[in-house]
């Protein structure tokens, strides 16, 4: 059987599979390549898969929550920068009215196939809604 | 009784007005007062602990019905309560959950999986049968990471790049897992990042760096990747003062979710006295308030907290039990299995003492981070609030370690590593800076950063040409890629390998789990592959003596290896010298009847050792007794006494030899007595234990005291001053004389000495 400690740290158990949100192998960002030009930004953001890989390790350890905020962040990669600081200022007290933000999680959930990001931004809509946290409607 | 203020001035304590001028009387104390949130735990508004749920979902919460809770309720119930484990939990009564904190046969999961379904209520409830050292003990117990650690606050008040690299560089040298810096001009921002940065992974690979500046400002810093975790994700214990803090709790966790997007470790802010100091306690004790915020911030998936009042620390401590409040609430955090930096960072008391004794609430049981910010530059400089501990601390700190064989997190360090560090962090962020292309740092820049203490000590810079610059930096693409290839293209391959090392660790994620840090040997040679250490791989497992974290082996050799510590095998050698020539040796002293004084040495007197503590020549200082004796118009034998090296038996045997009955007892270290026959071993007629402060006059005035004792006239007892520094000062030296006396102890009776000497 599997433990823990054959799976964690993924940087010493995954080496050969864990990979950046370019694709490029963990193993292959080198200072050589940093001299040739090779990498992007790109080679040194995290990738979806690793995530939801860090998460599945909190839920077995017994940390549900940061499992669930680790598969948000795992489904958030797919969001551009400027438009991931645009969706929390959206969410921040009294910035959008219910609608926009029922707007936001169905963007979340159609654009980047945010599903479990959609329903949390749902269901905030609808505390929002109910404790006055919503902006006035236009 | 009357008040103070009307006592007439001449009924005024003269001890009362120095106790008005001491440090702890420039606080403020003041009496609870619940209706302003002003009391600490136990508010008489606080609500009694329930909970009910139907069809999995929480009806009832803390008193409250589902249709009455506001969004902090909501998010509690629907996302931080272990439903599965909720009713057992409730059920079991709160003094129970207390005793199996504090037993060490229940394991931290048997309680953490319990405590993970108390409401708030209930968790305060649990505490309030529990006093500090039960605390501690649950502390060590339940903290998340098994081995402890520290963070660094690195700031300065001119914003200085080369001073914050190097500063950042000394508190990655002196241990430091996490360095957080902060701005005084928020478009400053970047350029802090950037030097923070640098340092760090110059001063050791790995360090974890942040910069607190507002949410979307810090989430842009992480995403150019100058910065691996974010701390200042605030909440707060009721809705109104989440909302004037600009969030709730469905936005903080999209924050912390955006964060890990980007592979940027989160941890969130809360603590005691912040809603008070809002206006929006509604009532209720921090304690309670503080519980709401720690299931808001477990709800929200954030991996840990910082907590311990933190930059509120003064108001629960002007409160009774306010202490104590802050050290449950670094409990309630562990309990549910937050990591902890465990306040300690912002300026907490004027008092030295107060302060310390408030440390040791978490160093001793040991936390994830003791401090959440260790001021690892002068209180002056520190843009946090103060630094309740700074680096002029850094060696108080050190010892306290070396004291309890307590792992604080905080390394010693030699003079030469540490300027060593500097010069490379400095030399590092000026090769970036010319390499981007920002505003040089100059080389008197460089050479000032090394030395400085604090930005006193550094050259102004053209404040409107770096904001200009960082502006065009952070709009710009650059980020962690261009500041590795400007340092390896300058010769720093090393810290471009551990920068680039940081960000092949964001990759991978492992830090984003519970209380993760990274270790690497200090250095930044060889600082590669890091260590990840977090609750999955390094979980504290403390059941009791001889478990969990211990501070052993080399680390223990670390910590006690405080650059002052000297050898004390060469405490003794400035005490030997060449024996006098003038006093010889003749052979069986034997007891007489005339009217003389028996000074009695030690076994070491003129041999082993031939000055005393105070440096004096024994030649010199029997000189001085002789000439006392002679004032009086006596003689005086000199007797040396090896059956002993005590002073009591030395005065003693000399007193039986005397023909006055009177003698005076030396050691070799310079301690006297002036004994008298008849008297019991341990009596005297006057004793002079402070040798370090006997000069040669007063040797001369007890020889004079001696002789009017033998003559029957009643002397003056001989006037010492008073030193009591000096056996603390000296004990060690003390200890190592005496055991060289003791060394030369030798089974023969007392020998008669020639002193080739006359008076004046």
């Amino acid at each position: 059987m599997r433990t823990m400690d054959d799976i964690y740290p993924l940087m010493e158990h995954a080496a050969d599979t864990l990979c950046a949100a370019s694709g490029r192998p963990a193993a292959a960002i080198t200072l050589e390549r940093l001299a040739a030009g090779e990498l992007t930004d790109a080679d040194l953001r995290i990738a979806a898969d690793a995530l939801r890989a860090q998460a599945a390790i909190a839920l077995a350890a017994g940390y549900p929550q940061l499992a669930a905020n680790l598969r948000r962040a795992a489904e958030l990669t797919a969001v551009p920068n400027a438009e991931l600081l645009r969706m929390y200022e959206t969410l921040r007290p009294g910035r959008a009215t219910h609608a926009e933000m029922l707007a936001l999680a169905a963007r979340l959930e159609e654009t980047y196939g945010a599903i479990e990001t959609g329903a949390f931004v749902r269901e905030a809509a609808a505390v929002y809604l109910s404790r006055g946290l919503t902006a006035p409607t236009p | 009784m009357k008040r103070e203020s009307e006592m007439s001035a001449e009924n005024k304590s003269r001890r009362f007005a120095v106790l008005a001028e001491r440090d702890i009387n420039k606080e403020t104390f003041v009496e609870p007062w619940p209706e302003a949130g002003l009391i600490v735990a136990d508010s008489p508004y606080d609500p009694r602990p329930s909970l009910r749920i139907e069809a999995g979902r929480v009806v009832e919460m803390d008193g409250k019905a589902r249709a009455d809770f506001d969004s902090l309720d909501l998010f509690i119930a629907d996302h931080a309560l272990d439903l599965s484990v909720a009713a057992e939990a409730m059920a079991t009564p709160s003094l129970q959950i207390a005793h199996m904190l504090t037993d060490i046969n229940v394991p931290q999961t048997a309680v953490r999986r319990l405590a993970c379904g108390c409401t708030p209520a209930k968790l305060v409830e649990i505490i309030r049968h529990m006093n500090v050292l039960e605390m501690m003990i649950g502390l060590a117990k339940m903290r998340v990471r098994r081995t402890p650690a520290n963070q660094a606050h690195v700031t300065n008040w001119k914003e200085h790049p080369a001073l914050l690299a190097a500063d950042a560089a000394e508190a990655a040298l002196r241990g430091f897992a996490e360095v957080e810096t902060t701005v005084r001009v928020a478009r400053n921002a970047p350029f802090n990042a950037l030097a923070v940065l640098v340092g760090t992974q110059t001063g050791r690979g790995g360090v974890l760096t942040q910069c607190a500046v507002e949410e979307s400002l810090g989430l842009r810093l992480a995403m150019k990747g100058l910065t691996t975790y974010a701390e200042t994700l605030s909440v707060y214990g009721t809705e109104r003062a989440f909302v004037d803090g600009d969030d709730t709790p469905w936005s903080k966790a999209f924050l912390a979710a955006a964060y890990a997007s980007r592979g940027v470790k989160v941890r969130f802010t809360s603590g005691t006295g912040s809603e008070a100091l809002m206006g929006h306690a509604e009532r209720c004790s921090m304690l309670y308030l503080e519980a709401r915020c720690l299931l808001v911030t477990k709800g929200a998936g954030s991996q840990g907290v910082q907590n311990g009042s933190i930059s509120c620390i003064a108001l629960p401590e002007s409160l009774p039990g306010g202490v104590r409040a802050v050290l449950a609430e670094n409990l309630l955090a562990s309990m549910i299995g937050l990591e902890c930096a465990s306040g300690n960072d912002a300026l907490a008391s004027h008092s030295t003492m107060r302060k310390s004794a408030k440390l040791m609430l978490q160093f001793i049981p040991g936390t994830d981070f003791i401090c959440s910010g260790y001021s690892a530059v002068p209180k002056r400089d520190n843009l946090f609030g103060g630094g309740n501990f700074d680096a002029e601390d850094f060696d108080d700190w050190n010892v306290l370690q070396r004291d309890m064989q307590v792992d604080g997190g905080v390394l010693p360090a030699t003079e030469e590593a540490v300027l060593a560090v500097r010069e490379r962090a400095a030399r590092a962020i000026q090769a970036v800076y010319a390499g981007l292309g920002l505003p040089p740092i100059t080389d008197a820049e460089v050479a000032a950063a090394i030395t400085a203490h604090s930005s006193d000590d550094m050259p102004d810079r053209d404040a409107v040409a770096d904001l200009a610059a960082a502006d065009r930096f952070l709009a710009s693409d650059a980020g962690m890629l261009t500041v590795a290839e400007a340092l390896r293209r300058a010769g720093f391959v090393d810290i471009a390998a551990n920068i680039l090392e940081m960000g092949r660790q964001r990759v991978a994620g492992d830090y984003l789990q519970p209380a993760a840090i990274f270790t690497s040997p200090a250095g930044a040679e060889g600082s590669r592959p890091l260590r990840v250490l977090s609750a999955i791989n390094d979980p504290n497992d403390y059941a009791g003596p001889g478990t969990g974290y211990r501070l052993e082996g080399t680390r223990w050799e670390a910590l006690q290896a405080i650059r002052q510590a000297q050898s004390p095998r060469h405490f003794v050698a400035p005490h030997v010298g060449p024996s006098s020539p003038r006093l010889v040796e003749l052979g069986l002293a034997r007891p007489s009847t005339r009217a003389e004084i028996i000074v009695a040495v030690g076994p070491a007197f003129n041999t082993a050792l031939t000055r005393t503590i105070a440096g004096l020549e024994h030649e010199a200082v029997l000189a001085a007794i002789l000439s006392g004796v002679a004032d009086e118009g006596l003689t005086a034998r000199i007797v040396k006494v090896y059956r002993s090296s005590d002073l009591a038996a030395i005065g003693y045997a000399g007193a039986e030899l005397s023909g006055s009955g009177i003698a005076i007892g030396l050691q070799s270290r310079g301690t006297a007595v002036i004994h008298k026959r008849g008297l019991a071993r341990l009596n005297n007629l006057e004793l002079f234990p402070q040798s370090p402060s006997l000069t040669l006059e007063t040797y001369r005035a007890i020889g004079r005291n001696a002789a009017r004792y033998a003559k029957g006239v009643p002397p003056a007892p001989v006037g010492v001053k008073i030193d009591n520094w000096a056996r603390l000062r000296l004990i060690v030296k003390t200890a190592l004389l005496h055991r060289r006396e003791t060394d030369e102890i030798a089974d023969k009776p007392p020998q008669e000495l020639w002193f080739d000497w006359e008076p004046d």
